[in-house]
């Protein structure tokens, strides 16, 4: 630790105003940041500080992300062997499994990582202004919520239109209305729709000479199969809990995104309204299809509730989407509105809407963009509320 | 609108491209381009750009009814009651756009029934009534010529580059040209994919929305004082 700190103490006068690398002060000051917790003092203002600032938040969230990336590298090698038929018992070559899934996402987090990061220190150094940290997170959901044989060139394409056109030209980190990580699967889903959806892209089946895809199979998600008709073919409720599903990269297991909330909600970082929110409007929305479900005829609506939530993306969506402070509702009672009609409307799109299989996407980015409107009227109400109760008549 | 409206008719003993005339072309290409700066003629700009064939015919038909229509209304001015101006010019304008309409059907068949109904919606475009009411109205007839070119070259030169970003990006051709080799594709085992989302219309608002990002990166006066 002291000779990491020697040596960042030793460049630093390069980058100092009138230093040679005076250009890159500001990718510098992010570097030197992200390692050492800055020595600013207090000067004026607040004279109280938190220790905890944007990236200390950024890095909890990326360790509440772990067990759905891990587990997720996992179930990309179990897919795979299933598809080839090769070591299907769950228990059987682990190993094999996690390193046949780490070599398929290492390459798309790497890719996330780079070009985002990238574009984010061009914006630094051009603008002159510090790093802004938000896109240690954007750049780990990116490939979670990405199917594993999404071309390479595909997640830099998104990761670049995120980062530009969902963030930079709003204003940077904090001013975006759109989750970012989202924006860039919204733009992939509707720019390649044959490599984000459909049921060839969810499960590795690159053969190496001797292997065979075993008859029969499909590579359909439970949702993809659920919206063909074939709900018959849905996994196991058990199953789907811990995600031992065809799906995008980190969103198949509730069990780990149930892990990354708890630390979420300790850690005071996600909001925990924002949560019981999404998942009662899930539940709200599922109750409602079981009971008509019957009398339509629709097996599709029939899937008990608990099921319907471990299904698809719903609970990754619940845990680190919604919950992004930059684009939910910033009012507490407004946190309450945005999740029920998130979870509402994930459950409407999934179940009712032939053309998209998973509502959990397009459901939170219509929210984001609903959030400052629903803030507005909360505030409204505020006032009006108060000014009722004012004794002292304004004019 | 700004200082190119309010410009005082030209004295007699101007020249057919003085300074000032000059400026009625010029000045719409980039200060006040109807699209980026004044933010007239929008919808055709989404809608018409999938193919730069499509724009280029756009823009000509957009350009014949404005010049021509500048020109008439212009030396109608002095007979056109007030009252009824708007009606009248809307009149002037039907008929250009219905004549537009006839000729492409006429020559160029194909490109008719691609950009159809469109043609007939000229006439809805902002940029046209802006021009007759604010330029046309107000000066003589070779101003006002001038005024309407400027206006759809500005207008033109915007839907050429959506066309181009749109239809490299969502077709791999260009003018109908290809220009990403059919090899590429992954149907014929390559990589590439056609952008699908450059065809649909909010992609087209976004490229706009760069174009002015970048023109306004470039030409600072554009920037609102906050």
């Amino acid at each position: 630790m002291k000779a990491l700190r020697n040596l960042v103490d030793s460049v630093k006068p390069n980058f100092a105003k009138g230093g040679k690398l005076e250009k890159l002060h500001w990718v510098f000051d992010g570097l030197e940041t992200f390692l050492f917790t800055p020595g600013h003092a207090t000067e004026k203002g607040a004279h109280i500080r938190d220790g905890i600032d944007l990236k200390r938040t950024m890095s909890i969230v990326i360790t509440a992300m772990i067990p759905c990336l891990l587990f997720g590298m996992w179930n990309v090698g179990h897919q795979h062997y299933l598809a080839i038929g090769e070591l299907t018992a769950l228990g059987d070559g682990f190993w094999e499994k996690f390193l046949f899934g780490a070599i398929k996402v290492l390459p798309i987090v790497v890719v996330s990582y780079g070009v985002g990061l990238g574009i984010e220190f061009l914006f630094t150094t051009i603008k002159g202004h510090p790093i802004q940290e938000g896109y240690l997170v954007s750049g780990m959901l990116i490939p979670l919520v990405m199917p594993v044989d999404t071309p390479l060139w595909m997640v830099a394409v998104g990761s670049a239109f995120a980062v530009v056109i969902g963030k930079e030209v709003f204003g940077g980190t904090g001013m975006n209305v759109l989750n970012v990580a989202l924006t860039a699967r919204a733009f992939l889903f509707f720019a390649y729709p044959t490599m984000m959806s459909g049921d060839k892209v969810w499960v590795n089946t690159s053969l190496e000479p001797g292997q065979a895809v075993v008859d029969g199979y499909s590579g359909a998600t439970s949702l993809g199969h659920a919206a063909a008709g074939n709900v018959a073919s849905v996994v196991p409720m058990m199953d789907s809990f811990w995600g031992f599903e065809a799906g995008s990269i980190g969103e198949t297991s509730a069990f780990a995104c149930l892990i990354g909330a708890a630390i979420l909600i300790i850690t005071g970082i996600g909001s925990w309204r924002i949560m019981l929110a999404v998942l009662l409007g899930g539940v709200t929305m599922s109750a409602i299809f079981n009971a008509v479900g019957p009398s339509l005829g629709n097996e599709y609506m029939q899937i008990p509730v608990l099921h319907q939530l471990m299904l698809g993306s719903f609970m990754f969506g619940l845990v680190f989407m919604a919950t992004d402070p930059v684009t939910a509702a910033q009012t507490e009672n407004g946190k309450w509105i945005y999740g029920f009609l998130i979870g509402v409307m994930a459950m409407l799109i999934r179940v009712v809407n032939p053309a998209y299989p998973e509502g959990m996407m397009l459901a939170i980015l219509f929210m984001n963009v609903m959030a400052p409107t629903i803030d507005h009227f909360v505030v409204q109400s505020n006032i009006k509320r108060r000014l009722k109760r004012a004794t002292l008549q304004t004019a | 609108m700004s200082t190119a409206t309010t410009a005082p008719a030209a004295k007699p003993a101007e020249g057919l491209f003085s300074k000032k005339n000059r400026k009625l072309i010029t000045d719409p290409l980039n200060d006040n381009n109807p699209i980026t700066v004044q933010v007239l003629g929008i919808c055709s700009a989404l809608a018409i750009t999938v193919k730069v064939q499509n724009a280029v015919v756009m823009a000509l038909s957009v350009l014949a009814v404005v010049v021509v229509g500048n020109m008439v209304i212009s030396a109608l001015r002095n007979l056109i009651p007030g009252r009824i101006r708007i009606i009248a010019q809307l009149v002037i304008a039907a008929g250009l756009v219905t004549l537009v309409d006839i000729v492409l059907k006429a020559y160029v068949y194909d490109v008719s029934k691609q950009v159809g109904v469109y043609v007939g919606l000229i006439i809805t475009n902002c940029i046209l009534m802006g021009r007759y009411e604010a330029f046309a109205m107000g000066n003589k007839v070779w101003p006002s010529a001038l005024d309407g070119l400027g206006n759809s070259l500005g207008y033109a030169w915007i839907l050429v580059v959506v066309g181009i970003v749109r239809e490299l990006t969502g077709s791999g051709s260009v003018m109908g040209l290809r220009i990403i080799p059919e090899s590429w594709y992954a149907t014929e085992g390559g990589f590439y994919f056609n952008n699908n989302m450059m065809i649909l219309p909010p992609m087209a608002l976004i490229i706009v929305g760069i174009i002015i990002w970048i023109q306004r990166s470039r030409n600072t006066k554009l920037i609102e004082q906050a």
